[in-house]
Formats: C-alpha cells, structure tokens, sequence
C-alpha cells in the first residue's frame, strides 16, 4: 500500500512531468489560456495515460519487444480515439476550445514516455497508480499555469471577476504570455530546490 | 487555381500561426536541438521534408480510405501509424542509398516520426481542407503547400532561436534560470515580436 501511494505521489512531486522531465510541453502551452481548458485537458490526458498503462502493462508479456512502440502507439491512440469522441458527444464547448489538441494526446510524450519506461516493466495495479499520479501531476501543473495565465490575461478566477477595476494584460492569455510564465515558474522552481 | 488563397495559407502558416511561437507544436525539438547553428538547420530540413511528405501521405489516406468508408473517426490511429512507418521507411531508403545524407539527417529523422508538429500539420490539413468535399487536387496543392511552408516556418525560428542561443552562452545568466527557463524567457520575446505579422491583412 505505502509502495502504491509513492508510486502515486512521484508524479506530482519529484517526477513531475511538466517542471521537472519537461514532457508534454506543447498543450500545457497551447490550452492553459483558463482554468476550465486546463482541467479539461488534465483530465482527458488522466483517462489517456491510466488506460494506456493499464492495457501495455497488462500485455506487456505478450508484446515483442521489436515492435512494442508502434503496438503502444495504437493501443494509446485508442484511447484517445474515445476521449475525442466522448468529448465531442457531452463537452462540445470544451471540445471546440482544445481544439486539435485532443487528437494530439496521442503524440504527448507523456503518454509514450509512461508506456515505455513504467508500463512495460511493471505490473498491473502498479502502473495504473503511476499513470494516475502522472495524470494528477500534468492536471495540477495546468491548473497552476492557466490559473497564473487567467488572473493576469483577462482578471477572472473561473470567469469570476477578483479585482474590480483590474485592467488585465492581454499579453498573458496570448502565446508570448505562455511562454513568459512557464519560463519563471521554472526558473523559480530551480532557485527554490537548488538550496 | 486560386493563387491568391495559396499565398495566403503560406504567408499565415509561415509568419502569423508560426507553428511554434503560435501554435505551441513542436516545443520539444524546439527547446532540445536549438543549442547550435549546425544541428538546428539540419533538424529544421528534416522536419520541413517528413510535413510534406506526410501531407502527402495523410492526403491520401483521408480522400482514399476514411472518406469512402465514412470512418473518419479512425483519422488519430490511422494518420499516426501511417506517419510513423513511412518515415521510417524513408529513413530505411536513405540508410540504403546514401549513407552520406544519413549521416547528416537520419538521426533527427528518427527523432520526429511522432512529433506534435508533423501530427499536428496532418490534422491541421484535414480539418481546413480535406473536411469539405472538394475536389482532389485542389486539396492535394493546398495540404502540401500548408505542409511545406509549416516546415519552412518551423526552420526559420528554429535557426533564429539557435542564433541567439549561441550568443546566449556568453552572458552572465541568474543561476536559477540557465537552460531551459531563459530558453523560454528568449521564446517568449520572439513570439511578442512575431505578433507583429498579425497586423497584416490580404
């Protein structure tokens, strides 16, 4: 049990797949332009990387190894196959505002990464707490971005106004905005672990 | 044929939805091969080479497979395995032929059968152009052309941040800050300045 929930909380701290392997930095930019897009995506990339490894984790004996990454690669865009199409159905605005980034899920890093180094390893019940942390980890460090992003960009905390009279700078919810916030948090988290 | 459309799918593409200091595609090579001159441009003309020739190749998934069987919903699964394994056949070809060129760019080739950019571009190209039921060799031109000129744009800031990087080097950076946050910091001042592109109108 204590085994499971250090698997669960790596993700989210020490291995953190956005500030600390840098993985999967191409929707964490493109999306986190509010909160609601952020949790979205979070979630959707949660579902996508806990079924990717339960299923590679579960076959991984069957797999041979010559051909494992294009077997991963199916078995992940399946999965994101569903997300596109469940989103689509009952989250049609959400679905609309992540635009091409759901289908590219499919070529997340993250994802990948989670299959071929802890999925293909390990067992079951394992793996499945590994992609859940990654999941938590990639969700919270959107949450974090967008959050920065949506307060500064438009003056709203989930379409909530905080301050009145706050001229909000649009140059965050714009791509250089992005940029500029992944860029200090990072530099920040350094400054922070390196004493 | 309409010219005037073309050229402003290449000027867009280029410039103004610049696929990386816009779209966010392709951040990982972006960041990771942009610490020399060299490396860099090759890495940008392999890119520019696997976008056009997957355009090509999704084209032809989509207008000859997945429209005629009305399995659209298969696009995802069916664009990355055909990407991935037809670069990899081409970087058989190449190993094959001409060891010389593989030398220069079979390494960076292997590096992007899946990169967001060139999924991204494929995806990109069926939703602008392939959707609607158009005829074929208009969609053909403008899926390569967007193909193409994403490639183009991609190696431009590519060799630009690789540029500035190398005088990077030399200055006195914050120790927090060295590597990858001041690459963003630099990335994010590009992108303000590309913002400027989006003035423009045709």
């Amino acid at each position: 049990m204590k085994r499971l929930l250090r698997e669960f909380l790596k993700g989210i701290t020490i291995e953190n797949p956005t500030f600390r392997l840098a993985l999967g930095l191409c929707p964490t930019l493109a999306i986190s332009t509010s909160i609601v897009n952020g949790f979205g995506m979070g979630l959707a990339a949660t579902f996508v990387i806990v079924g990717s490894n339960m299923i590679v984790s579960s076959i991984r004996g069957v797999i041979p190894s010559k051909i494992r990454i294009p077997s991963f690669i199916v078995i992940i865009a399946t999965f994101v196959t569903i997300v596109e199409l469940v989103m689509k159905a009952y989250f049609p605005s959400l679905s609309k505002a992540l635009g091409i980034f759901v289908p590219l899920i499919a070529v997340n890093c993250i994802v990948l990464g989670r299959a071929e180094a802890f999925a293909s390893k390990h067992g079951v019940v394992r793996s499945i707490f590994d992609g859940l942390g990654m999941g938590v980890g990639f969700t919270f460090a959107l949450v974090l971005i967008s959050t920065i992003r949506e307060a500064f960009g438009n003056g709203t905390l989930l379409g909530l106004i905080i301050v009145k009279g706050f001229e909000p700078a649009l140059l965050f919810i714009l791509a250089p905005g992005a940029l500029l916030v992944i860029g200090i948090l990072m530099g920040f988290i350094n400054h922070v672990t390196e004493r | 044929m309409d010219l005037n459309r073309l050229l402003m799918v290449a000027i867009s593409v280029i410039f103004i939805n610049n696929f990386i200091l816009s779209k966010f595609l392709g951040l990982c090579p972006f960041i990771g091969v942009s610490k020399k001159t060299e490396p860099a441009f090759y890495m940008g003309l392999a890119v520019t080479f696997v976008m056009t020739a997957s355009s090509i190749i999704t084209w032809a998934v989509y207008s000859f497979l997945l429209r005629p069987f009305h399995i659209e919903y298969l696009r995802t699964l069916s664009f990355i395995l055909v990407i991935a394994s037809s670069v990899q056949l081409i970087e058989m070809f190449i190993q094959k032929f001409n060891p010389a060129l593989y030398k220069v760019f079979g390494i960076y080739l292997a590096l992007i059968t899946t990169n967001c950019a060139v999924f991204g571009v494929a995806v990109l190209n069926s939703e602008m152009f392939l959707k609607v039921a158009d005829n074929l060799t208009r969609s053909l031109v403008f899926c390569v052309v967007q193909g193409f000129c994403a490639g183009v744009g991609f190696t431009m800031v590519l060799l630009l941040m690789s540029g500035i990087r190398e005088r990077l080097e030399l200055c006195n950076v914050p120790r927090s800050m060295k590597g990858m946050p001041i690459a963003f910091i630099v990335a994010s001042l590009m992108s303000m300045a590309f913002m400027g592109f989006m003035g423009f109108r045709f």
